[in-house]
C-alpha cells in the first residue's frame, strides 16, 4: 500500500499536502482500493468555507457514494477539473492527478493534528 | 430470517481469487474480484462466470403437476415441452409479485424451478401451502452448486470445459452424462448458460470454466449487466404491492389461462390500463450515478416517485435507472429530473433495453 511519507492523513482516509497556507486534499491509495472503480466525483463550490470533518466532496463507485471530509478547516480555493472529466484518476493516481480540491487553511498548524505516514500506515495494516 | 450468513459451496474458490465477499440476501457472496467495470466488460466482450449457488432450486413432480403449477404461475407452462424453460412469476392473491423465477420442464411430469435467494423459504411455504396430494415438492437448494457462464464466448467455453456434451438451445434445459443440469438462460442479455452440479463438485466445475477462459465476476457486475437490459430485480423493481402488468412483464403473463392466483387483478389492470408503469430512465447528460430510492421529478419539479434501481451504465457511461411512474409520465421521451442529494439531473424515459448488443 502506497503511503507517501511527505503527506498528512485523516482517520477517514483523506490525505493533505500543505504548501504555505494552501492544502491539497485527496483520498488515499487504501481508500481508492476499498471504494473500487470511481465513476463520479462531486466537488464542493469554490469559496465554500468548511470546518474540519465537514463532508466536502463525494466520490462514487459503481456500488456506492462516499462522503469525503475536509481534513482541516479552510476555504475551498481550487478544484481539480481533471478528476471531474475522468474520475478514474482517483484510482490510478490518488496522490497526483487524482487530487480533489485545495483549501486555504484557517490555521496551518491544524495539519499537525493529522496522522503522519507511519501512524496512518499502522492504522490500515 | 436466519441471522447466520450462509456460505456458497464455491466460497473457497472465491477466497483463493481474493474476491471481496459481502452479505447478500443472507449469503456471503463475491461482489467483485478485480473491478466491477472490468468484469462487466468481460461479459459483454468475452465471457464471465458468476456464482449463483445462493439461488434456490425446487423440484416439482407428480401427475398433474403442470396443471397445478399453471394455477400458481403467470406464464403458460403447457407451452413447455420437456427440455424447455420459461421466465414466469408467482403472485399473491392481490396480483402482487412474490417472486420471479425460471421454470424448466425437466420431464413430462417434472419441473425444475430456479428462484431468488432471498425468497427460497417464502416461495417454498407458498407452494407448500397450496399443495395438492398428488404433487411432490422438494426444496433442493442446498444440494446444488450453481454458476452462470455468460458472454459471447460462453458456448466455446462450454465446448472446451464439457467435451462431448451439448448445450441446449435458448431457454433450454439439459443434463450432462455426469448428472449436472445445463440451462441456456441468464441475467445479462448475452448468450450463456447456467450450470448446476452437486455442491461437492462445484469447485472443480468452477475451476474448469475459469481454466477455459471465463473471467470470475461478482454480484456488482451482475447488477450492472441486468440493469442495462432492463431486467427487474425482485425486492428492488418487483414487490408484493406491484403486479407484473405494472412492471411491464405482461409478456410473461397468460391471461387466457382459465385461472391462476392474481389473475382477477391483472385482468382488471389490463382492461383499465395500469395507473403506474415500471419505466426505464436514462440521463440526457453527465451526472452523479442514479441509485435506488432517489426521488424522480417531472420536468416542472412535481414529485413522481422514486427510483427502484439505478447505476452508471458501464457500457453506455451514463446514468440508467428504473422507477414506477404514473402512466402519463411513462412514455418514452418524457422528460424527467432525478434528485441526487439535492442536485437535479435531467433524464428521459426510454425504451428497454438500455443496451443492445453489438
Amino acid at each position: 500500500m502506497n503511503v507517501p511519507a511527505d503527506l498528512r492523513y485523516s482517520s477517514s482516509h483523506e490525505w493533505l499536502r500543505l504548501d504555505g497556507d494552501i492544502a491539497t486534499v485527496g483520498i488515499t491509495d487504501h481508500a481508492q482500493e476499498e471504494l473500487t472503480d470511481v465513476v463520479f466525483v462531486e466537488l464542493p463550490a469554490l469559496g465554500r468555507t468548511v470546518d474540519a470533518a465537514d463532508p466536502t466532496a463525494v466520490v462514487e463507485s459503481v456500488k456506492a457514494a462516499s462522503d469525503i471530509y475536509a481534513p482541516v478547516a479552510g476555504e475551498v480555493v481550487e478544484l481539480n477539473p481533471a478528476v471531474e472529466a475522468d474520475p478514474s484518476w482517483v484510482n490510478t493516481d490518488p496522490y497526483g492527478n487524482g487530487w480533489l480540491f485545495k483549501l486555504r487553511v484557517k490555521n496551518p498548524a491544524d495539519a499537525l493534528n493529522l496522522l503522519d505516514a507511519a501512524a496512518y500506515a499502522a492504522s490500515i495494516s | 430470517m436466519t441471522p447466520e450468513l450462509q456460505h456458497s459451496p464455491l466460497e473457497a474458490a472465491h477466497q483463493a481469487l481474493a474476491a471481496r465477499l459481502v452479505p447478500f440476501a443472507g449469503w456471503n457472496m463475491p461482489v467483485q474480484y478485480t473491478s466491477i467495470l472490468n468484469e462487466h466488460h468481460a461479459v459483454r466482450n468475452a465471457a464471465g462466470i458468476f456464482d449463483i449457488s445462493h439461488m434456490g432450486q425446487f423440484l416439482v413432480s407428480g401427475p398433474g403437476c403442470a396443471t397445478w403449477l399453471n394455477r400458481l404461475l403467470t406464464n403458460n407452462i403447457d407451452k413447455l415441452a420437456p427440455g424447455q424453460g420459461q421466465y414466469t412469476l408467482m403472485l399473491n392473491e392481490q396480483g402482487g409479485v412474490i417472486d420471479d423465477l425460471i421454470a424448466y420442464r425437466s420431464g413430462e411430469a417434472e419441473f425444475f424451478l430456479v428462484v431468488n435467494a432471498s425468497m427460497i423459504e417464502e416461495d417454498f411455504f407458498w407452494l407448500a401451502g397450496h399443495q395438492d396430494p398428488d404433487i411432490i415438492l422438494r426444496n433442493e437448494s442446498a444440494l446444488w452448486a450453481g454458476m452462470a457462464i455468460q458472454g459471447p464466448r460462453a458456448s466455446a467455453i462450454f465446448a472446451s470445459a464439457c467435451p462431448g456434451e451439448t448445450l441446449p438451445p435458448r431457454n433450454g434445459y439439459a443434463t450432462t452424462t455426469a448428472g449436472a443440469i445445463v440451462c441456456r438462460t441468464g441475467y445479462t442479455g448475452e448468450d450463456g448458460f447456467e450450470f448446476f452440479c452437486p455442491a461437492a463438485e462445484g469447485i472443480a466445475a468452477w475451476d474448469s470454466f475459469v481454466a477455459a477462459g471465463a473471467a470470475p465476476c461478482g454480484l456488482g457486475a451482475r447488477d450492472t449487466l441486468r440493469l442495462e437490459m432492463g431486467y427487474p430485480l425482485n425486492g428492488n423493481d418487483l414487490s408484493p404491492e406491484r403486479s407484473p402488468i405494472e412492471a411491464g412483464l405482461g409478456f410473461f403473463v397468460d391471461l387466457t389461462k382459465p385461472d391462476f392466483i392474481g389473475r382477477d387483478t391483472l385482468l382488471r389492470q389490463k382492461s383499465e390500463g395500469p395507473t403506474v408503469k415500471l419505466s426505464a430512465i436514462q440521463y440526457t447528460d453527465k451526472g452523479a450515478p442514479p441509485r435506488a430510492h432517489y426521488p424522480v421529478l417531472a420536468e416542472d419539479g412535481s414529485p413522481l416517485g422514486e427510483l427502484t434501481s439505478g447505476v452508471l451504465s458501464p457500457s453506455l457511461m451514463t446514468g440508467i435507472a428504473m422507477a414506477y411512474l404514473p402512466t402519463a409520465f411513462s412514455k418514452p421521451g418524457t422528460p424527467l429530473q432525478i434528485d441526487v442529494r439535492g442536485r437535479l439531473f435531467p433524464a428521459i424515459v426510454v425504451k428497454k433495453p438500455f443496451y443492445k448488443a453489438g
